[in-house]
């Protein structure tokens, strides 16, 4: 089902974001608040989008828009040809915070989308340690989750995730709390993962390295209100190798332009404050 | 470390039962705080002739029924309330004023509803110990993060999956809270309401025995009150621990630290 994306004809759009506005109530007065503005942009199936900007510049209000949890205030959200109301089930999210239950041991919280699907116990419990032995956590399928590490909690988070088997992941700045070297591992690993069950990702970062290092293409955001600055294409191999990748001269093109897209935003946003 | 910490609450506990021994008598009259010795042997007396225990049977059964009845309602209540935010606003001010409100104050009405015999006793600490149980399950419900049951339907949970799976084992916490809070009102609860109104009872024994100027016999009653106070608190304990174990794992995980 997988295609190489270096080879194959343009897909269509799997997801697709048009005009889209979305303003909020502003916490004082009454006055309202633009998240994002003007945004149009487009994924195909089985891609990796990466959306880099600076916090607060309503990059995740794209992916709760997705996810279905609000709508637009203008424009449309459009996946696999239609348009997104209501949860949006073919999602799955994946936060900063891992949002696994405290009182479920790591087993029974990756088992948990098999509970809600209603599969029988055992199977439910074969599956599960599947997908824990897939993300390395074999030995931790009975702690707690605060009996673990970050990272742990990461992976666990990660294998719940690849339990309920959405088609698109939307991944909202899920390692920042990570040291770099286990950010780095579990960046290439979702990297290969997604790759190998063909899953369509939209990954919100600030964190321009990881925009590069991840990303088929890249959406750069400016500040609030967003709009997108430019969609960068990541012209880096599909199995490109993130351990090593910082010696790849075409990276390192790539994270300079997104850098020089990055700091010129800020450089014009210290100029508007002077003036 | 543990140890000596063991050793100083001794030292204090019998210090002060010295310092009580000593000033019974010499600084204050025996007639009004008694002294020890004297407690300790109206105690064995009260234990000896089956009569402490049948009083604190009593209130032990009062404050433990009452402290059911009124939590259970509670939790229900709380689930509920905390899950219909429209009405949970529209009896914000009721809830608080009754909060406000001293329960005691209420005994009296309660004499007049229910009579002087257990039921009146079971049902006023069922009213005392509601609503410490109920605003903390309401807030327990709350306080659930909206992130957390979105990514539950996101799995595609029903609404009542949500609530099994989420909702109420992260309100637990707050029931627990709840309900160690409300133990020892439990038997405010009892006890009042056998110093109100009642023939029974460690609450009517501590009464009896005052008006009798039998200090010493009230002091023994007292004795059993925190007796069965600290039991109570104990008994929640061991629920908890067995209910929540990941409670006891983030204890744990504290400590190491």
């Amino acid at each position: 089902m997988h295609m190489d994306s270096d080879i194959s004809p343009p897909l269509p759009a799997l997801v697709s974001f048009a005009g889209i506005q979305k303003t909020f109530a502003a916490p004082e007065g009454d006055g309202t608040l633009v998240a994002v503005e003007g945004v149009d942009l487009t994924l195909e199936e089985g891609h990796i989008l990466t959306i880099l900007g600076p916090s607060g510049c309503g990059k995740s209000t794209l992916l709760n828009m997705l996810a279905g949890i609000y709508k637009p205030t203008r424009g449309t959200v459009t996946y696999r040809g239609a348009q997104v109301s209501g949860l949006n089930l073919r999602t799955g999210y994946m936060t900063q915070n891992d949002h696994l239950l405290p009182w479920r041991r790591i087993l029974a919280n990756v088992r948990a989308p098999y509970e809600i699907a209603g599969m029988p116990r055992r199977s439910a419990t074969a599956k599960a340690m599947e997908l824990i032995d897939l993300v390395g956590l074999t030995g931790f399928e009975n702690a707690y989750p605060t009996q673990v590490s970050g990272g742990m909690r990461k992976r666990a988070s990660l294998a719940r995730l690849l339990a309920y088997n959405p088609e698109t992941l939307l991944l909202d700045e899920p390692f920042v709390a990570l040291d770099a070297q286990l950010r780095l591992a579990m960046q290439a690993e979702l990297r290969s993962l997604a790759r190998r069950l063909g899953k369509t990702v939209l990954f919100v970062t600030h964190d321009v390295d990881e925009a590069a290092a991840l990303g088929d293409k890249c959406a750069v955001f400016t500040a609030r209100p967003g709009r997108i600055r430019q969609v960068v294409d990541i012209d880096l191999p599909a199995d490109r190798d993130l351990m090593t990748l910082r010696q790849n001269p075409d990276y390192g093109r790539i994270a300079a332009k997104l850098w020089d897209l990055v700091t010129r935003e800020s450089r014009e946003g210290r100029i508007s404050h002077e003036t | 470390m543990k140890r000596s910490l063991y050793f100083y609450r001794l030292v204090f506990g019998v210090g002060l039962l010295l310092l009580w021994q000593v000033a019974s008598g010499w600084l204050v009259s025996p007639v009004y705080i008694s002294s020890p010795v004297a407690v300790a042997g109206r105690l064995s007396e009260l234990i000896a002739s089956g009569e402490l225990f049948r009083h604190a049977r009593i209130t032990a059964f009062e404050a433990i029924a009452g402290f059911l009845l009124g939590s259970g309602v509670a939790i229900v209540v709380g689930l509920v309330l905390g899950r219909a935010r429209r009405l949970a606003e529209v009896l914000d001010p009721f809830i608080m004023g009754f909060y406000s409100l001293p329960k005691i104050a209420l005994a009296p009405l309660f004499v007049m509803w229910f009579g002087i015999d257990m039921s009146m006793k079971i049902i006023f600490t069922a009213a005392v110990v509601f609503l410490v149980v109920f605003l903390n399950t309401y807030s327990g419900v709350r306080s659930v993060s909206p992130e957390q049951q979105t990514v539950f339907r996101l799995m595609g949970a029903t609404e009542r999956q949500v609530v099994r799976m989420v909702i109420i084992p992260a309100a637990l916490t707050w029931v627990f809270v709840g309900l160690r809070l409300s133990a020892p009102y439990a038997l405010v609860g009892a006890i009042v309401g056998e110093i109100i109104a009642g023939n029974r009872g460690l609450g009517y024994l501590v009464a009896r025995t005052t008006a009798q100027f039998d200090t010493a016999g009230a002091f023994a009653a007292i004795v059993a009150i925190v007796t069965l106070g600290v039991l109570l608190n104990m008994g929640i304990k061991a629920l908890e621990r067995s209910l929540m174990p990941w409670r006891q794992m983030e204890d744990a995980r504290e400590v190491a630290i």
